[in-house]
């Protein structure tokens, strides 16, 4: 408890001296965000979000992380090498302190894959690693169960913790190493990293307020932010409006509506970059028969005007899709395009057997992603020019979930990031066989199956000459595309909003998590 | 007195109660709490472990006994997004909305008791006409669209280049029409003043006021027609009774007559509806804390439910019964304060 005693007494600190900064706003090294979220929490590994991710790369630096064209840039990890086939070695960076003074070395990043293979959130994702051992104290190695291509992926999620900081007991008699689920562990209150930023004070859902580290090591970074103050507002129209009313400098998830609004403004620029999140809908073939013949499958796709969608309802703000894996990812196949096209949807129908059409259920969410429930309307209009007569239920997030878990419906929606950003990761979840041992097929609503691709995306998972493995996934998307396994649409945009000489557009990337440590102010 | 309070106590409690059983028994329409817990990819055992922990799979009855067991104890639960109990939570966003609803209800009262009697008065004046007209449009605009609307003119900003700029007047009147706009759109502010416990006041400082002015003038802009259109009509009646014309035949001032004779029988009912609207006026809050961002109750409440966090939605559906009843009891007290012949335990008098 004495811990939010020295929160609330830093609070009337951080709140008097925020007045003496305040009539000097424009002074250079503050920046005001205004994100749609706070992190839910500051222990990295007890929930899997982007906003947890995006504290993440304040707080702490990851191993590697991703540069624009989705390469490697070297953080923490400073060289790589494969030793065999299953073991990689890692040199880490040296001179690097934590936020609590103690400097960082192999068993800090020991602790940490360790630490993530308890975790709830990351554990499945680890699961290949088996693993870690530190050979002197800037050498790590990490073995994997077998030949697995995507352990640099991994490591853009490995952020080392202090392993000392987090070690002991609280006052109350708690490990400090414990990761509670929506519960009060001492890690996701306290916080020791290496990342440029130290937390100051954080009053969640109202603001969080970060320093730069002092002795952050990366020295050459022309970052210059030298405090932070983030406010969650979940409101589109506010977030925007406290953009444009100077109270932010920088905010995320712009709106469709408001782009020519920020666009337009003066004193506020807009950054739109292409996103990852395929949005696409599922067709249930459990409950519906017509769905088990690949020509209504194909008809669905043909009779979807994607980039309609795109360009109409979105506004531009998405870019329409053929394949799962969007540009800049190994697998992507430039080959696979939308494929709109009435006429051969209404032949395919007919030649199915199915001209007279026939009337199913949509179930679509409202509020998680950009104009949801709009495009599930949309492809619902469209779907009835095949005679497909859609009954469209949406709904908040909060029931859609549950209600998707059901599977009672005969069409749903769904979007999907790839937590590895690599291609094979929407196939498993999305379109693999279900298997409830292994966990293949989680999200596949349908219940489609095609032992064929999921044989060629297995292997390519094992294979680890990234050239071939890359071929293997293009054909996989190629026999996905003719399959039609999953309605694809688009991968929706990133747009930020930034004021007048917030130079944004260099720190961010389509993972969505913007390097602020290198963000350069100048006003 | 005590009895009356006494009565009132067991109301609280009986509401709180009833409040409780609806709370829970809808929890499994609000949604699943885990699902906002973990990410998208985690496999559904981890998921089913969490529910287990959480006690998510017991069945209703058993999940109300041990809610209703610690509850009685004032243990209201573990809010699953602020990682704190409900009630300290809801208790560090309470202060907010009671500022803000208690700038509000200044607005209210300090327009709407003159403009009401004035309208009350002389009912036939343009001036008159004029607040009618526009408080007809203030009840018909929701909420929502008054406060964007207030962030766009004062804190955006609005330039207005219809007419003429080369000409003297039309560039007087742009000027006059546009707004420079660098009011605050959004929370409470930095410059707060740490008053006791969980409370840190805006109302002290400038630069908190600021922040301060337009989520209140939204939100009085629901009430505050409602209340000159309620204190006209009122006045209007007291206006025609016989003992209003007796005075005015005695040859009292004028002034008197409408301010202490006719104007204590004018705020009777109105102190009931304001009762009762200061009720409603917290759940307002939620629109208008939504889109200012302000960091009160009713936001918490919002997001709560977009989370599913079902023991701080329970809890604050408890709290804001309690604050009905409250509120009421007040009215009551203060009712029978104005007019000694009503008796509290509701006796004919």
């Amino acid at each position: 408890m004495t811990l939010k005693k020295t929160l609330l007494a830093s609070v009337i600190g951080a709140a008097v001296a925020a007045t003496a900064m305040l009539p000097m706003t424009a002074s250079a090294e503050t920046l005001r965000i205004g994100y749609s979220a706070d992190p839910e929490t500051l222990d990295l590994h007890e929930q899997l979000s982007g906003g947890v991710l995006r504290f993440s790369h304040l707080a702490f630096d990851p191993l590697v992380r991703w540069t624009k064209d989705f390469q490697f840039e070297p953080r923490l990890a400073t060289e790589w090498e494969q030793v065999d086939e299953t073991t990689m070695r890692m040199t880490l960076r040296e001179g690097v302190t934590f936020h609590s003074g103690n400097p960082f070395t192999a068993k800090d990043v020991v602790w940490t894959i360790e630490r993530l293979k308890e975790s709830p959130d990351y554990r499945a994702i680890f699961e290949p690693v088996a693993s870690v051992e530190a050979v002197d104290d800037f050498t790590v190695e990490i073995t994997t169960t077998e030949p697995y291509p995507l352990l640099l992926n991994l490591a853009t999620y490995i952020f080392p913790m202090d392993s000392e900081f987090y070690t002991g007991e609280t006052e109350d008699g708690n490990d400090k190493a414990e990761i509670v689920k929506a519960g009060n562990s001492f890690a996701s209150r306290n916080v020791s990293g290496t990342g440029p930023f130290i937390v100051t004070d954080r009053r969640q859902g109202v603001r969080v307020d970060f320093q730069r580290f002092e002795d952050y090591w990366d020295t050459e970074s022309e970052g210059n932010v030298s405090e932070i103050v983030l406010t969650p507002i979940a409101e589109n129209a506010s977030r925007v409006a406290a953009l444009l009313s100077g109270g932010v400098d920088f905010i995320d998830a712009v709106p469709p509506n408001d782009l020519d609004r920020v666009r337009d403004a003066q004193g506020a620029n807009l950054i739109e970059i292409p996103g990852t999140r395929i949005i696409g809908f599922q067709l249930n073939e459990e409950r519906v028969e017509a769905f088990q013949d690949v020509r209504v499958r194909q008809a669905v796709d043909l009779a979807i005007n994607q980039e309609g969608i795109a360009d109409r309802l979105m506004r531009g703000f998405a870019t329409p899709a053929g394949q799962f894996s969007p540009e800049g990812y190994s697998g992507h196949n430039p080959d696979l395009v939308p494929r709109y096209d009435l006429e051969r949807a209404q032949a395919l129908m007919a030649e199915a057997g199915y001209e007279e059409g026939f009337s199913v259920d949509m179930i679509a969410p409202n509020n998680r992603y950009v104009n949801d429930a709009q495009i599930a309307q949309a492809v619902a209009n469209m779907l009835a020019r095949i005679n497909i007569n859609v009954n469209l239920r949406t709904m908040p997030l909060a029931q859609y979930w549950p209600e998707y878990d059901t599977r009672q419906s005969d069409i749903a929606m769904i979007g999907w990031h790839a937590d590895t950003e690599d291609t094979a990761n929407f196939f498993q979840y999305l379109s693999f066989c279900i298997d409830t041992e292994t966990g293949a097929g989680q999200y596949n609503y349908g219940s489609y199956c095609n032992e064929e691709i999921d044989a060629l995306v297995t292997a390519a998972d094992g294979e680890t000459d990234l050239e071939k493995r890359n071929e293997m996934l293009r054909e996989a998307e190629a026999m996905l595309y003719e399959d039609v396994g999953y309605i694809m649409l688009h991968w929706q945009n990133l747009a930020y909003g930034a004021a007048e000489g917030i130079d944004i557009e260099p720190v961010v990337n389509a993972t969505d998590f913007p390097y602020l440590g290198d963000l350069v102010i100048s006003r | 007195m005590i009895a009356f309070l006494i009565k009132r106590l067991m109301h609280a409690i009986l509401v709180m109660f009833v409040i409780s059983v609806l709370a829970f028994a809808i929890q499994d329409n609000l949604g699943d709490p885990v699902q906002q817990m973990v990410g998208q990819s985690v496999p559904e055992s981890e998921r089913e472990a969490i529910r287990e922990r959480l006690g998510l799979n017991d069945p209703f009855l058993v999940q109300y006994a041990r809610f209703a067991k610690n509850a009685v104890q004032g243990d209201f639960g573990y809010s699953y997004f602020y990682r704190e109990p409900a009630l300290e939570v809801i208790a560090r966003h309470l202060p907010a909305t009671l500022e803000l609803v208690f700038a509000a209800t200044l607005i209210i009262v300090l327009f709407s008791v003159p403009i009401g009697v004035y309208s009350a008065i002389k009912p036939r004046s343009p001036v008159s006409r004029f607040f009618m007209g526009a408080s007809i449009i203030g009840i018909s605009i929701p909420v929502f669209l008054t406060a964007i609307l207030l962030i766009q003119v004062f804190s955006i900003g609005v330039t207005v280049s219809l007419f003429p700029e080369s000409t003297g007047w039309g560039a007087w009147l742009n000027g006059v029409l546009s707004t420079e706009g660098n009011m605050p759109s959004f929370g409470r502010g930095y410059d707060l003043v740490h008053v006791m416990g969980h409370w840190d006041t805006n109302l002290i400082t400038w630069d908190g006021l600021k922040h301060l002015v337009l989520p209140a003038v939204s939100l009085a802009s629901i009430m505050l027609p409602l209340f000159i259109r309620l204190i006209r009509a009122e006045m209007m009646e007291v206006l025609q009774s016989e003992y209003v014309k007796y005075a005015r035949a005695k040859g009292i001032s004028m002034r008197r007559v409408y301010f202490v004779h006719a104007l204590k029988n004018t705020m009777l009912p109105v102190i009931t509806v304001g009762g009762v609207q200061i009720g409603t006026m917290v759940a307002y809050t939620i629109l208008t804390e939504t889109v200012f961002q302000w960091p009160g109750m009713g936001l918490m409440f919002l997001d709560a439910i977009n989370r599913a966090d079902i023991p701080l939605i329970v809890t604050y559906l408890m709290i804001v019964g309690v604050i009905f009843v409250v509120t009421n009891t007040i009215v009551d007290l203060i009712y029978g304060f104005v007019n000694p012949t009503v008796k509290l335990t509701g006796k004919p008098a």
